[in-house]
C-alpha cells in the first residue's frame, strides 16, 4: 500500500466517469496532496495521463491488482513553480549523479510516498516534507544530506528545516526529480 | 435529452459513398493520432472529452454549421455525454454507437463478382482497420479465406445465404491481427487449413495447406487452388478461385508488397518474396483479379467499397513489382521495414493456439492495428526511391 491523502473508488465505471469523478475529487484536495483512483476501465490508463497533463496535475503512476488499475495523481501546487529558492547551497543533478556512491552521503527524497514509489534514486531515503519535523532523528546528522523533491521547491523548505535543527552539511538538489535523467528504481508497493 | 446516433455500418456507407461528415473525436490526442475514421470527404476536430467537462462553448465555435457532425470516442460513453452537452447548446450532433471499438470491428460485406455456375464471391472489408477477408459460395457450400476474429459475422452471413461453410483457410499465420479461422471452423465443424511451414508450433489440429491442394464447392465443383507463394512468411500461400480470382494474402497488395520480417529474418525471406512476386506470379494469367488480405489507404476502395485490381494492372502500376534489379529490391525491402505491429509475437502465439487472451487482455496489446503499419512505410520508401531514380 502506498500512503495517499484520498482514495477514489471508480471501479465498474465506464468512460467518461472515472475522469469525471477524479476531477471532482481533485477539487477537494489541497495543492500537493495525492489521490489514489481505483478503476476497472482500461481506457482510464491513457486518459488519466493525458488529463493530468492537460489539467496541469501530476500523474505519478499506475499499479495493477488483478483487474483493478490503481492510478496515483498529485494535485498541482502552483507555489512550487513560482516562488524562488531560499536555501543557498544547491547542486545540479549532474553533480549529484557524480557524488552518488562516494563517501558518507544521504539522498533524502521529501516527495509524497506515491511519487517516490514510481521512481526514485537508488538508496534514497523517503521522508515526505510533512513528516520531516517528527522523523528527522532517523537521519545521521554527521553525514552530508542532499535533499531532493520534484522541482526543488519542497527540498528547499526541507533543507532550511534541517539547517535549523543543526544539520551542517546540506545541499538542495534544485533541479529535482522532474529533470533527473540518471537511473531510478521503483519500490515494491 | 436524447441525441441521434449512427451505427458503424451507416458510417461505412458514408465512407464508401464519399459523403461528407464532420468527425468530432473526443478521445485523447495520442489515440486520435494513432488512428481515426478515414473518409475522403471527412473533416476532423479532436478535443479530448476531459477538456470539455467544464463546457463545450469554446469547442462549439469550431464546429461547422453546414455539415453533419459525428461525435466519436473509444467506447461510446464520452461521445454520448459530449453530444448531449452540444444539444444543450442547440447544436445537433450524433454519436457513434459502440465508439471506435465498434468501428474497428465492423465488417462490410461487398460482392466482388459471380462464380461460374451461379456462385458468388464476397469480400469482407474491415474498413476501420484495413483487413480484407473472403467468402466464396457455390451451391450451398462456402469457403472462407483469411477471416478476422469477428467469427459471428462470417457464420451469420453464410447462414443468411443458406450456405454451409466447409473449408476455412488462412493464407499464412497472421502476425498483425487475430484470426477467426479456427473459431469458425470449430463452430461449424469445417476443416481449418494452415500452411504447415507456418504452423510448426500450433497446438491444435489443422489440415495441411500445401501447394497444389484443390477443394471443390458444391455440385458445380467451383475450384479453389492453393498456390505456394512464400516471402511474407515461409508458408504464405495464395489461392486461385474459379480460375478468375487470386487471393494474395500479405504477399501482394494493391499499392504495395508484403514485408518479410514478421516471423523470421527479413534477410532470409526477401529472396522468397522476390521469387514469388517476380517469377511465380508472372506465370499466372494476366486477367486474374487480385484480392489481397489488406488495404493501406481509403483511396484503394473501388466505387462499391471493394478492393481489387487485375494482376496485369498491378504489374504496370505497383511500384513494388517494378524494381528490376534484384539487389536493389533486397536493399529496398530490408532497409525500409516499417515498425513491427504492437504485440505481434503475442498475436502469433494467439493464432497458434498457444495463448488464449481474454478480450480485456487483447485490448491491452492494442490489437488489430491498422494495415498501415504493415505496408505503407515500405511502400513510401519504394515510391521515393522510384522518384529519386527518375530524377538522377
Amino acid at each position: 500500500m502506498i500512503k495517499t491523502d484520498k482514495t477514489l473508488d471508480a471501479k465498474g465505471l465506464a468512460c467518461p466517469m472515472p475522469i469525471v469523478r477524479t476531477k471532482k475529487a481533485m477539487n477537494d484536495l489541497e495543492p500537493g496532496q495525492v489521490i489514489e483512483v481505483q478503476a476497472t476501465d482500461r481506457g482510464s490508463l491513457a486518459d488519466m495521463k493525458a488529463w493530468a497533463k492537460s489539467s496541469g496535475n501530476h500523474y505519478l503512476g499506475t499499479s495493477e491488482e488483478g483487474n483493478v488499475l490503481i492510478h496515483y495523481l498529485r494535485k498541482a501546487d502552483r507555489s512550487e513553480e513560482k516562488e524562488e529558492m531560499k536555501f543557498p547551497h544547491t547542486l545540479t543533478n549532474a553533480e549529484l549523479e557524480q557524488q552518488l556512491g562516494h563517501g558518507d552521503l544521504i539522498v533524502l527524497d521529501v516527495r509524497e510516498p506515491a511519487e517516490y514509489a514510481f521512481g526514485h534514486i537508488e538508496g534514497a531515503v523517503s521522508i515526505p516534507l510533512g513528516e520531516l519535523e517528527q522523523r528527522m532523528s532517523e537521519l545521521d546528522s554527521d553525514k552530508e544530506v542532499i535533499v531532493i523533491c520534484r522541482t526543488g521547491k519542497r527540498s528547499d523548505f526541507a533543507a532550511k528545516q534541517l539547517e535549523e535543527k543543526g544539520f551542517t552539511r546540506i545541499k538542495n538538489a534544485a533541479q529535482g526529480m522532474s529533470e533527473w535523467t540518471g537511473a531510478t528504481e521503483p519500490n515494491n508497493a | 435529452m436524447t441525441v441521434e446516433s449512427l451505427t458503424a455500418k451507416e458510417v461505412a456507407k458514408k465512407v464508401i459513398n464519399n459523403e461528407p461528415l464532420f468527425i468530432f473525436d473526443v478521445r485523447n490526442e495520442d489515440a486520435f493520432a494513432d488512428w481515426k475514421i478515414e473518409g475522403s470527404r471527412f473533416d476532423y476536430l479532436n478535443i479530448p472529452y476531459f477538456d470539455l467537462l467544464d463546457g463545450v462553448e469554446e469547442a462549439a465555435a469550431k464546429l461547422p454549421t453546414d455539415k453533419d457532425i459525428l461525435v466519436v470516442c473509444a467506447k461510446e460513453g464520452s461521445s454520448v455525454m459530449v453530444a448531449e452537452m452540444l444539444a444543450e447548446e442547440g447544436i445537433e450532433a450524433a454519436y457513434l454507437e459502440g465508439g471506435m471499438k465498434a468501428w474497428s470491428e465492423h465488417l462490410e460485406p461487398v460482392k466482388v463478382g459471380d462464380l461460374k455456375g451461379g456462385g458468388e464471391l464476397y469480400q469482407f472489408v474491415r474498413i476501420g482497420k484495413g483487413c480484407l477477408s473472403y467468402m466464396a459460395i457455390s451451391d450451398g457450400e462456402a469457403a472462407v479465406i483469411d477471416a478476422t476474429r469477428m467469427a459471428d459475422v462470417f457464420l451469420n452471413f453464410a447462414a443468411e445465404k443458406g450456405a454451409v461453410i466447409k473449408h476455412v483457410f488462412d493464407t499464412h499465420l497472421h502476425a498483425d491481427h487475430i484470426s477467426g479461422g479456427r473459431q469458425i471452423a470449430e463452430a461449424i465443424g469445417a476443416a481449418y487449413y494452415l500452411p504447415p511451414a507456418d504452423a510448426e508450433e500450433v497446438v491444435f489440429d489443422y489440415v495441411k495447406l500445401v501447394n497444389g491442394l484443390k477443394v471443390e464447392l458444391g455440385e458445380e465443383k467451383t475450384e479453389i487452388h492453393a498456390f505456394y507463394s512464400p516471402g511474407h512468411t515461409i508458408g504464405s500461400t495464395s489461392f486461385i478461385v474459379d480460375g478468375q480470382y487470386l487471393m494474395t494474402g500479405d504477399i501482394l497488395f494493391i499499392d504495395s508488397i508484403g514485408r518479410p520480417d514478421l516471423a523470421g529474418l527479413a534477410e532470409d525471406w526477401v529472396g522468397d518474396l522476390r521469387e514469388s512476386l517476380y517469377k511465380r506470379y508472372p506465370g499466372l494469367a494476366d486477367g486474374l483479379i487480385v484480392l489481397p488480405a489488406h488495404f493501406m489507404i481509403i483511396d484503394e476502395l473501388n466505387e462499391d467499397g471493394s478492393v481489387y485490381k487485375t494482376l496485369s494492372a498491378l504489374f504496370k502500376e505497383n511500384h513494388g513489382l517494378n524494381i528490376e534489379d534484384e539487389q536493389t529490391f533486397r536493399d529496398m525491402v530490408t532497409r525500409h521495414l516499417p515498425p513491427q505491429p504492437n504485440a505481434y509475437q503475442e498475436i502469433r502465439k494467439t493464432n497458434m493456439g498457444i495463448i488464449s487472451p481474454a478480450e480485456e487482455e487483447q485490448r491491452k496489446w492494442r490489437l488489430d492495428q491498422t494495415a498501415v503499419l504493415c505496408g505503407k512505410p515500405l511502400n513510401e520508401a519504394i515510391k521515393n526511391w522510384k522518384l529519386k531514380e527518375r530524377l538522377t
